[in-house]
């Protein structure tokens, strides 16, 4: 990029251009003052391009959002293969690089995140492939001498008079040609792959050991790196000696970086028996203080007096003093962690004056700066190779870029290529968790049962404080949302809710869904709780109270319907019900449960979904499922507590992940909506937890409190 | 030297007979579609097949599998023909995919095992299995399907 460039103001225009090797190239990218950007983009392949179609006929679509499981390798691909009337078969798909026209729509850096990559790229996806499309009838029009009003497109030809020309044959001949600025998108009806839906396109690769992640990442001379890490959060490295490590048959080096001791070897068994025999002296700092059951005693204390305003309307103390019942309810959730099934790596290659990085990243643009910044480059001397994630639920997106970071940090101080990889322990003892919170409520009903006044005070850490994102007003909205924006407020005219943020030394980060992993539990289960205290059915109940918000209401009353709410369950099967926002969708679900031997048991969940337009339905049902899944590990095991501020858990025997035969019965229903399409790759995750916590109460007759649920141990009502 | 036989091919490896098969395939043969997910034999990323045979490979040392018929997922079908494999696609299983291999690796077993496996059977052999991204509702529906399609010959 140019100066001149960068300060234009950034609008998407389209251009276009020839490949080397023939054929037509569309980006997105600022108009140069009288120069045809045609001429860029035949000198080398243009970093920011969105589709690329080969004389061979291949059309590749690069894409701005990578894929860890959410399905955009298919979604971004559909959306500009309807316009451009692409034959599916031909597609390719490629992760981009990092460049600022990759940048998300709305956010304006890089990254893959809340939910938002089919709705953020709608419209820029559909433009490329529209506008490659008339350029590509235009070269027809022009080669066969037709009127372009006579010439049509089907499944990657142009149909001009008799001729059948293909979209490769015409490719370099559209590069020539003007790029139209405004060009004329399909009408919904004409969809023939939006709606309907089509087969992942990354399946194949998933199913033969193809697929590369940035594990699997391997050139002759790499080497593998494992870090040993302070113990204790925050400590670090007093003094240490790595003559054991050393002898150990494949370590070659052994150095100190900021974050630990970095041993290298030929192969990572090596890497990691040479670890065991390192010998480190960790000051352990202030962290050594830090206990889970300390933190929650003092998050406790805080949450009885009121926080930082986070929404307010009227005055909860006269409300309060108004209503005919007082209800109290004191929430605590742990630390979560991400535990992606590919655990942490990066694989970095320093060569002179240039870096090459390989990972699975969701921030590539954020992480390639922070390697310019330790090795002292310019960003244009970084390449960023973005593969396959195995998982990433928030986890690969670190605006510290911690891993990233760490890997560079051992290829600069060894000088080798090196592939850093992470052990499971190593992930989950790696800090960025889901933070712990408390939540303090009290309500007020009137004689009929329905809330007046409700005051809601939240404890926790913020996981955008020390960020770019950080609140000027000290509320960190990721922390209150789901409440303070609660759609059940719109009726109750006396509440308050207060955020007060604690500080401590373990790092924190957005984890799949996010606030509403906590705040959707908390306001399903109250909500629940007060029916049950009006005598009222939950559903009916939170009908009353969502009169004014007709998207939760689609999912709650489709969801009942199809759960067959109002039909009596068989002896020893009970249902709990939840609704929530998040992320711009509305997701409701039933749960149906057992008890067997004082643990509860999940046999099926329905799911009611309004996301909009569901532009890849069957995918929105793969992300309903997987986020049920993850929600369900949350509510039944999700825990990690510390102490001495070292962290108990270190892999899936004692941080549990919900297996197959713990896995429910699953139905998604999609509501079918024309409001603003919202996301799907996170919105499941929050009412699972509330709505199997609601069933319990309906077997039981105990509200839980605390999670994760497998800490309370159950009986049926007897 | 090792000797070893990996989907039919023989191979001689300089590794230490405590070395996990699961680094002898991935680091030093390159067959880098058998993941590591925990290490410790609690997620089955690692699934291979020893003697036809589901094993967790990053438990597993080397000089076990010395001279053994070992097959990863580079090696359960010719051209991603398994029926499990068509019904992986047919189902659109794989989310992120990294739990994949192993996935498909003990479902290999159980349906040769078991050419008719019931929900319960499918929560026997696959609850080794972990999947962070929830794919078990597809990966139950695809067994069920491979077990169809083996039965109409589908086994190509
Ligand atoms: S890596 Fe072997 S079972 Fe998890
Ligand atoms: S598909 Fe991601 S862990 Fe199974």
């Amino acid at each position: 990029m140019s100066d001149q460039q960068t300060a234009i103001s950034r609008r998407n225009f389209l251009k276009a251009g020839a490949l080397l090797s023939g054929g037509l190239l569309i980006s997105f990218t600022i108009p140069q003052a009288n120069r045809l950007l045609i001429q860029d983009a035949t000198t080398a392949f243009a970093p920011n391009a969105f589709l690329r179609i080969g004389a061979d006929n291949s059309i590749t679509v690069i894409l701005s959002h990578v894929e860890m499981g959410q399905g955009i390798w298919t979604t971004l691909p559909m959306i500009l293969a309807e316009e451009l009337d692409a034959d599916w078969d031909n597609i390719k798909v490629m992760h981009s690089g990092v460049d600022k026209d990759y940048n998300h729509t709305v956010y304006g850096i890089q990254i893959t995140g809340g939910s938002s990559s089919t709705w953020s790229e709608f419209d820029r996806y559909r433009k490329a492939g529209a506008t490659a499309r008339v350029m590509l009838t235009q070269a027809a029009a022009k080669r066969t001498g037709v009127a372009i009003e006579n010439c049509t497109t089907k499944n990657g030809y142009v149909i001009a008079g008799g001729k059948k020309l293909s979209y490769g044959e015409l490719a370099t001949e559209a590069s020539t040609l003007p790029v139209p600025q405004n060009v004329t998108l399909r009408p919904p009806a004409q969809w023939k792959l939006i709606g309907k839906g089509v087969k992942r396109l990354d399946a194949s690769v998933k199913t033969n050991g193809q697929a590369k992640f940035g594990m699997d990442i391997q050139f002759p001379g790499m080497l593998t790196a494992v870090v040993a890490h302070a113990p204790v959060f925050g400590g670090k490295v007093k003094s240490f000696d790595a003559s054991g490590a050393k002898a150990v048959p494949g370590v070659k080096e052994v150095v100190e970086i900021p974050t630990g001791i970095a041993v290298i070897a030929d192969h990572f068994w090596a890497a990691n028996q040479g670890r065991k025999a390192l010998k480190i002296i960790w000051d352990d700092g202030a962290g050594a203080n830090l206990s889970t059951k300390t933190q929650v005693d003092a998050y406790q204390k805080l949450a009885h007096t009121d926080g930082l305003k986070a929404a307010q309307k009227g005055n909860v103390d006269q409300g309060l003093a108004k209503a005919a019942k007082l209800l109290k309810a004191e929430y605590v959730f742990p630390y979560l962690a991400h535990a992606p099934m590919e655990p942490l790596n990066c694989t970095v290659k320093i060569s002179n004056d240039k870096c090459e990085i390989w990972t699975g990243t969701q921030l590539p643009g954020i992480d390639l700066a922070a390697a310019a910044r330790i090795l002292g480059m310019k960003p244009e001397q970084i390449t960023m190779n973005v593969v396959f994630l195995g998982g990433g639920f928030g986890r690969r997106a670190t605006i510290t870029s911690d891993f990233v970071s760490e890997a560079v940090h051992i290829a600069k101080a060894s000088g080798k290529f090196v592939k850093m990889v992470w052990t499971r322990e190593d992930d989950m003892k790696g800090g960025y968790y889901r933070p712990m919170f408390v939540h303090r409520i009290n309500t007020g009903l009137d004689a009929s049962g329905m809330p007046i006044a409700w005051r809601h005070n939240i404890v926790g850490q913020s996981i955008m404080a020390g960020t770019p994102f950080e609140s000027k007003d000290g509320v960190d909205s990721t922390s209150v949302e789901g409440i303070a924006d609660s759609p059940y407020f719109e009726t109750v005219p006396d509440h308050f809710v207060g955020l007060h943020t604690a500080k401590e030394v373990v790092p924190v980060l957005w984890f799949r869904s996010v606030g509403h992993t906590h705040t959707a539990y908390v306001m399903e289960t109250m909500v629940d709780e007060l029916a049950h205290t009006a005598g009222q059915d939950p559903v009916a109940y939170r009908r009353k109270l969502l009169q004014k918000s007709p998207r939760h209401l689609a999912a709650l009353n489709l969801v009942a319907q199809k759960a067959e709410w109002d039909k009596k369950l068989p002896e020893g099967r009970y249902k709990g019900i939840a609704v929530h926002e998040a992320f711009g969708s509305y997701v409701a679900q039933v749960a149906e449960i057992s008890i067997d031997n004082g643990k509860p048991r999940v046999h099926k969940v329905t799911c009611a979904i309004d996301c909009g337009l569901a532009v890849n339905p069957d995918g929105v049902k793969a992300q309903m499922e997987s986020g049920i899944i993850f929600g369900l590990t949350m509510a039944l095991y999700g825990e990690l507590t510390i102490e001495k501020g070292q962290l108990q858990q270190s892999n899936f025997y004692d941080y549990r992940i919900a297996r197959m035969n713990e896995s429910p019965e699953i139905d998604v229903y999609i509501v079918d909506s024309n409001e603003k399409m919202g996301g799907a790759g996170e919105c499941a995750v929050p009412p699972t937890a509330p709505a199997i916590a609601n069933a319990i109460f309906a077997a039981t007759g105990k509200r839980i409190y605390n999670l994760p649920i497998m800490n309370t141990p159950l009986k049926h009502i007897s | 030297m090792i000797a070893l036989k990996v989907n039919d091919k023989s191979y001689q490896v300089d590794a230490s007979p405590d070395m996990p098969l699961l680094w002898v395939l991935r680091d030093l043969l390159g067959l880098t579609g058998t993941k590591f997910g925990c290490g410790v034999a609690q997620c089955g990323a690692c699934t291979v097949h020893l003697n036809g045979e589901a094993i967790r490979s990053c438990v597993t040392k080397v000089s076990r599998a010395q001279g053994q018929n070992i097959v990863t997922i580079e090696g359960l079908s010719l051209n991603n023909d398994h029926p499990l494999q068509k019904a992986w696609v047919e189902f659109d299983v794989p989310q992120c995919g990294y739990c994949q291999s192993g996935q498909l690796m003990s479902a290999a077993v159980l349906l040769r095992e078991n050419p008719n496996p019931t929900n319960q059977d499918i929560d026997d052999a696959m609850s080794g299995n972990i999947c962070r991204c929830g794919t078990y509702p597809r990966i139950r529906q695809a067994i069920h399907k491979a077990a169809e399609m083996q039965k109409e010959g589908g086994k190509s």
